[in-house]
């Protein structure tokens, strides 16, 4: 349905040669010959997160190659990876999708000594730990699925090797959003979800791996479910999951399930529903349309996903080479500027800052209200001067994540347990 | 050689069935046999999808949902595709105005499935449209909860988007019926309900009988609409099945769309058994 073909204009061949050098000096960039990385493409498989036609742009005004993005949904990039992998060259996909994908062996590890900012990554990727005294969190955790052996390996490594799955470009810790103008109260926790004062105006969304978190921190908030691990429930603890959701559902708790970003958007504006399972971005464009909305950090803390780019195993030769060139300009802050000015977070987080001014910085990093407006991509006014993010900085939020997106080992029994609650 | 001309002109079509229709559906049946686990497809053969997908109270329940869907929907369609071929065929005595008529019923099919659904939501919601006159109206003091997001606007927007393949063969049919039989039935002191019973509803059988097929086989096979209508709270066998492809469950998804195939040539069987459409094609 949201299928759609972006592909970049060539533009300019013009002076190439000249410009590739240019932008060489300045950005270190890029190191390819230039004659003949202006024939190459990479198609690059995504959702629409991070899937933009500016990043594409950028690089091939930095790299002088093109990138040709194809934009799906999170199930259907798993799908495609595993099924139809040589119909793109880079993934950007999941963790929790690459822990079902990688070990079909469609993909190839990404060598990190070729990765100049490697160690510049953000340690949640490196070590699984924002901070050495936070702990792991539940679910799979980027850092859990980060890493192989050797170049052949099917399972992953259990700690950080020179050999990475996937290249972290993107994250977020995601809650409950709230339209502060309808509840009524304070939300402060998870539970509230089920609070029956929001009969028949509560949503969860209903993509199996992502609802179920959601579902377990509603359930263990609620005193009604207490997990060994929420990212790897046992059947019984999915048992008593979905019984808690049909229960609230045949109570008439549920306005209704959301699958898209954008059925999301018009549930929460047309206030069918006040308080549900939201994304960041989706919140935004709620308010956008002049609509209160709140990405409420809750007690229990956040549920956190992750995604990155991934070389797909046929790529070779120069294309690889592109490949890398293009990793690494991933890393080198313009993309990482943009995609935090979009309230996700940078994989690398210093070169991102170079590219942001000081108020952006304070805003989207720190958690300080905006001395000025903040100005969205587009050149839209997001938020107004003295507006401070929801949940607060860099470490408040991506510090308070309990769970990650996950594959259980339980997949097939959660899904089809899923469906119940569905057709409940 | 004038022997294998028949065999010459169906080759095209059998060609394209064989590779597009057949192959498929052998590779669909062979996949449902497969095992499989969270990372990959096992070739092998199973029963585990088919006993998973029958010994589920689930499957019955979202079959027998899926059948109820079909069977209201069928009626309603009927009911309304039926009275507007009838004055367009035989109400309607101009031939220009039949034909403006019949196109200003094609016109909601400019637009695409998928808009015509969504646009019900603004119309239908808490805040929407209905909603708001009728509380303007004073006719009621609480917005009505079961217009969206309920079986009701699921069976709207199925009546709704499928009407009109009920209208075209039915009105096919009525306009093949030769009038003179009409008189004659008038002539004989029959009244409007005996020549509608036993002349008109007769004749038309086939055109039914076709505008079924459509309406069932669409509605059976449908997923967005009850995702979308129902907001995600109501269940159909299309909905589970892309429930389980979404997941990369993919043995378990093509045991299923077996079953729903058989159920579907179940039913369409049993309407050609009762009405045989080959008489007007």
């Amino acid at each position: 349905m949201t299928d759609k073909k972006i592909s970049v204009t060539r533009r300019g061949a013009l002076a190439l040669a000249g410009a590739a050098l240019g932008s060489g000096a300045v950005t270190g960039f890029p190191t390819i010959w230039a004659q003949n990385i202006r024939n190459i493409t990479l198609r690059q498989l995504g959702t629409g997160v991070s899937g933009l036609n500016p990043i594409a742009e950028q690089v091939k005004k930095d790299l002088g190659f093109t990138l040709q993005l194809t934009v799906t949904d999170t199930d259907a990039v798993a799908q495609r990876a595993a099924t139809q992998s040589r119909s793109f060259d880079i993934a950007d996909i999941e963790y929790f999708s690459i822990k079902k994908v990688y070990p079909t062996g469609v993909m190839q590890p990404i060598d990190t000594t070729k990765i100049k900012l490697a160690d510049k990554i953000v340690p949640i990727f490196t070590t699984g730990k924002l901070t050495p005294q936070s702990a792991v969190a539940q679910g799979t955790s980027p850092y859990s699925v980060g890493f192989v052996e050797n170049a052949t390996a099917k399972t992953f490594a259990t700690q950080r090797t020179p050999l990475m799955t996937l290249l972290p470009t993107i994250y977020n810790a995601d809650t409950l959003g709230i339209r502060p103008d309808l509840v009524g109260r304070p939300i402060t926790h998870w539970k509230d979800l089920l609070d029956p004062a929001f009969k028949g105006r509560a949503s969860i969304l209903n993509i199996p791996g992502i609802g179920i978190m959601d579902a377990a921190m509603v359930a263990e908030s609620a005193g009604l479910v207490k997990y060994a691990d929420k990212g790897n429930m046992t059947r019984a603890e999915i048992d008593k999951t979905v019984a808690f959701l049909i229960e609230a559902k045949r109570a008439g708790q549920f306005r209704a399930f959301w699958k898209t970003f954008d059925e999301s958007v018009n549930l929460m504006a047309s206030g069918e529903v006040v308080i549900q399972s939201m994304w960041s971005p989706a919140v935004a464009a709620v308010r956008s349309r002049g609509i209160a909305c709140t990405y409420q950090p809750l007690a229990e803390g956040y549920r956190a996903w992750g995604s990155g780019l991934g070389l797909m195993r046929h790529l070779s030769g120069l294309q690889l080479d592109a490949a890398y060139e293009y990793l690494n300009w991933y890393l080198s802050g313009w993309a990482g500027a943009f995609l935090n000015r979009q309230g996700y977070y940078s994989a690398v987080l210093e070169t991102a800052k170079a590219q942001m001014t000081e108020n952006e910085w304070g805003y989207w990093m720190e958690g300080k209200p905006a001395a000025s407006d903040i100005i969205a991509p587009d050149g839209k006014v997001m938020e107004k001067t003295g507006a401070v993010r929801d949940g607060g900085s860099f470490q408040e939020r991506m510090g308070r994540v309990v769970c990650w997106n996950s594959v259980m080992g339980e997949d097939r029994y959660m899904v089809q347990k899923w469906n119940e609650f569905i057709a409940a | 050689m004038t022997r294998l001309f028949p065999w010459i002109q169906t080759a095209p079509l059998a060609l394209v069935l064989a590779v597009f229709l057949l192959v498929p559906v052998g590779m669909l049946v062979v996949v449902s046999f497969y095992d499989y686990d969270a990372f990959s497809l096992i070739p092998a053969f199973v029963l585990t999808n088919y006993q998973e997908l029958f010994t589920s109270p689930v499957t019955w329940q979202t079959y027998l949902k899926t059948i109820y869907f079909a069977g209201i929907t069928w009626a309603v369609t009927l009911g309304i595709g039926f009275w507007i071929a009838y004055h367009l065929a035989f109400v309607v005595q101009n031939a220009t105005l039949r034909m403006v008529l019949f196109i200003l019923c094609t016109v909601p099919f400019w637009t695409s499935n998928l808009i015509r659904m969504i646009a019900w939501v603004p119309f239908l919601g808490r805040n929407g449209i209905l909603n708001s006159t009728l509380i303007g109206m004073g006719a009621i003091e609480q917005p009505l909860e079961f217009l969206l997001f309920s079986d009701f606007s699921v069976i709207l927007a199925f009546v709704h988007l499928y009407t009109l393949f009920m209208v075209v063969p039915i009105f096919n049919t009525m306009m093949r019926i030769d009038r003179r039989l009409l008189e004659a039935a008038r002539d004989a002191g029959a009244g409007f309900w005996q020549t509608l019973w036993c002349v008109i509803l007769p004749l038309t059988k086939p055109g039914i009988g076709i505008g079924s097929i459509f309406v069932v086989v669409l509605v059976m096979g449908d997923f967005a609409t009850v995702r979308l209508m129902s907001g995600g709270q109501s269940a159909s066998v299309g909905l589970m099945i892309s429930n389980q492809y979404g997941a990369m469950q993919y043995p378990a998804a093509a045991a299923n769309a077996v079953g729903l195939l058989l159920m579907v040539l179940l039913v369409v069987a049993a309407m050609l058994r009762i009405v045989d459409i080959r008489r007007e094609l």
